[in-house]
């Protein structure tokens, strides 16, 4: 595990949005970026910053206009459709601020879902969700609906579910961001606890400077460009 | 992903929506129910219709007399309707005579194996003290009484002898030794009857008993006193109580199982109208088998369907674009989940089957609840029409196999729609 590995390679990420022709508008201009495994990084930024633009792409959700992108070694950039899924599949673990669970589908099936789209097993994909629920102290509500839980419970599927397939790196947006602080320090402590018992890389995308503080390195991101990068407490 | 658990997933979605799948199910449940109710309706009929022909015999071909026209009007559905120049009393050269069969059944000794002739002699009375029995008589030769399908109960029946010497026998019903005699069957036999017929009794002695069948039709409304039954005499008794030496006006000519019917009927009403009509300035001889009576009515139903059928698939059409549309707003309300599942790893391929299983299971739900519907309504009215409902298995498997292929077909459309998301925009979707 001390042996450095680049999980987040970013090298001279530009992303460009046509808006009509003579129109172009340049979000993030020329982003380096590298992540080891078992870091805990936060990018902080106020909106506009081009901090959701830079988790799609760190995510797999989009390919940057320039520059290349390596995950856990595998080239984002030139990969097609299909294997972007089978990246954010295989290799990331999103949490986002909306939770976006599937409704009317219990919090076991909703963890089930990634492995379903690995094509595991039936029997191996259940054990490993009941497992991952257990995990995040969800035991007792596995069979709910998404609408019979609240915030803080679905977040913390959201968690078990970013787990399911054993991801390279979590990806959180704001994953506090609609939650009370009592609630939000749960779902931080559940991050810390992936981080430093199962050694996960995670990736925290927030604008609060206080959770940041937290992470072991804090990038700050504005207009597009990463103007700041410190130690946080949580080295 | 696996087809079972896009399955599951779309009966959960129905069960989330039902007043909205069931509407958009409409288009589709209408225009199965109106397939699957008149094909059921037409095997049931035309099935009915031949099982009872069948019984009276598909190889019967009936020949009769009948009025020369001058137009002949031929309606789609097959009948025959002719006006004739002027009513003309059947002479005795009119009739179809002793010779005429002979020379017929040595002309197609190949097809003709009989015919089954009969003499009615019309309604009368039986009495015998207080009780009396309404009967009415004919005289009927072996091949006629035998496509009678009598059933005996007790003594036997006409014989060769009763009819070569014209005895006064009779066979008579069980209804009426009930309420003449009121005795059990065996001790009738023997017994004579005495019935009058216009002002002058007849005298028969009863030979055999035959088991009365209600009527099928349902016509006769009257109490069973007043049920008038059959009295079953030799022909050739009939023929000298009538003082009839003219011949036949009409008769049933039996033909081999081997035989066409249809070809042959034209053979004999060729045969017959050059032979022996064609210097008839009135009648010429018409023929008639059940089995193109089978046939026109079976083209007169095929008809019938092929309107119900376009009506059916101008439905369907409809009911398609309603489940495409309601695909498209599905789709539309579920952006974010199509988003969170792309983020999740699904492939466009899974996205696309998981709607397109979606379509397919909403059109077979409705495809179902349509086959139910069509054979409800065909129950009831092939009931009310007095068939046996036979459910249409054909169209059943067609209906089944083609609202899945609607559900394909309209559902291929959105499903691609979904599955060709962005990811990003998908999962901002508000």
């Amino acid at each position: 595990m001390e042996e450095k590995q680049t999980m987040i390679d970013l090298k001279g990420i530009v992303k460009r949005f046509y808006i009509g022709m003579p129109n172009e508008l340049e979000i993030l201009h020329g982003i380096d970026l590298q992540v080891e495994r078992g870091e805990f990084v936060s990018i902080v930024g106020s909106s506009g910053s081009g901090k959701t633009t830079m988790m799609n792409i760190i995510g797999a959700l989009d390919r940057p206009t320039e520059g290349e992108y390596h995950l856990d070694g595998v080239d984002v950039v030139h990969a097609r459709d299909k294997e972007l899924s089978m990246i954010r599949n295989q290799k990331i673990g999103f949490v986002f601020q909306t939770y976006n669970l599937i409704s009317r589908t219990s919090a076991l099936k909703n963890v089930e879902l990634p492995m379903l789209y690995a094509g595991m097993r039936k029997k191996d994909r259940l054990e490993r969700a009941q497992e991952l629920l257990c995990m995040v102290e969800m035991k007792d509500r596995m069979s709910h609906n998404p609408d019979e839980l609240s915030g803080g419970q679905k977040q913390r599927v959201a968690i078990a579910r970013a787990m399911a397939n054993d991801p390279a790196i979590i990806l959180a947006d704001e994953p506090t961001g609609a939650l009370d602080s009592k609630t939000g320090r749960k779902i931080m402590d559940i991050f810390h606890r992936l981080n430093e018992e199962q050694g996960k890389t995670i990736v925290l995308i927030t604008h609060s400077q206080e959770l940041a503080e937290e992470t072991g390195r804090i990038l700050t991101l504005k207009d597009g460009e990463i103007i700041g990068e410190r130690r946080g407490r949580g080295c | 992903m696996l087809i079972g658990e896009n399955i599951l997933l779309a009966l959960n979605g129905l069960r989330a929506n039902k007043m909205r799948s069931l509407l958009t199910m409409l288009g589709i449940i209408i225009g199965i129910a109106s397939v699957i109710a008149i094909m059921t309706l037409g095997d049931s009929i035309s099935k009915s219709v031949e099982d009872s022909m069948s019984s009276m015999g598909v190889n019967n071909i009936t020949m009769g007399v009948s009025q020369k026209s001058t137009t002949t009007e031929t309606t789609a559905s097959g009948m025959t309707f002719s006006r004739g120049p002027r009513m003309a009393q059947l002479s005795e050269e009119d009739y179809i005579n002793e010779e005429m069969l002979t020379d017929l059944l040595e002309r197609y000794p190949e097809q003709i194996t009989g015919f089954s002739l009969q003499e009615s002699i019309g309604s009368g009375t039986i009495q015998k003290g207080s009780a009396t029995a309404s009967i009415s008589a004919v005289g009927v030769n072996a091949e006629n009484l035998e496509s009678a399908d009598l059933t005996l109960l007790a003594g036997r029946t006409l014989t060769e002898r009763d009819q070569s010497e014209a005895r006064r026998v009779a066979l008579v019903s069980e209804h009426m030794v009930k309420n003449v005699f009121g005795t059990a069957n065996v001790d009738v036999i023997g017994q004579t009857i005495d019935v009058l017929f216009h002002e002058r009794y007849y005298t028969y002695t009863i030979v055999g008993v035959y088991e009365y069948e209600e009527s099928e039709m349902g016509f006769s409304t009257s109490s069973s006193e007043e049920t008038q039954t059959m009295l079953y005499l030799p022909l050739r008794t009939a023929r000298e109580q009538t003082h009839n030496r003219k011949g036949y006006s009409q008769l049933t000519v039996l033909t081999s199982p081997e035989t066409d019917t249809v070809s042959f009927c034209t053979t004999l009403e060729t045969y017959m109208n050059s032979r022996y009509y064609s210097k008839n300035e009135s009648f010429e001889i018409r023929t008639m088998s059940l089995e193109s009576v089978i046939e026109s009515m079976t083209e007169m139903l095929s008809s019938v369907s092929l309107a119900i059928a376009a009506i059916a698939a101008i439905s369907l059409l409809v009911g398609g674009i309603g489940v495409m549309n309601i695909m498209l707003v599905s789709i539309t309300e579920r952006t974010r989940e199509i988003g969170t599942r792309k983020a999740l790893g699904a492939p466009n391929s899974s996205i696309r089957l998981q709607f397109i299983t979606e379509a397919i299971v909403l059109c077979v739900i409705g495809g179902v609840l349509g086959i139910l519907l069509g054979v409800g309504i065909a129950a009831i009215a092939t009931n009310a029409m007095g068939y046996a409902v036979s459910p249409s298995v054909d169209g059943i498997l067609l209906s089944v196999s083609f609202s899945a292929f609607i559900g394909v077909f309209f559902g291929y459309y959105p499903a691609n729609k979904a599955a060709k998301l962005n990811p990003i925009e998908a999962l901002r979707y508000e």
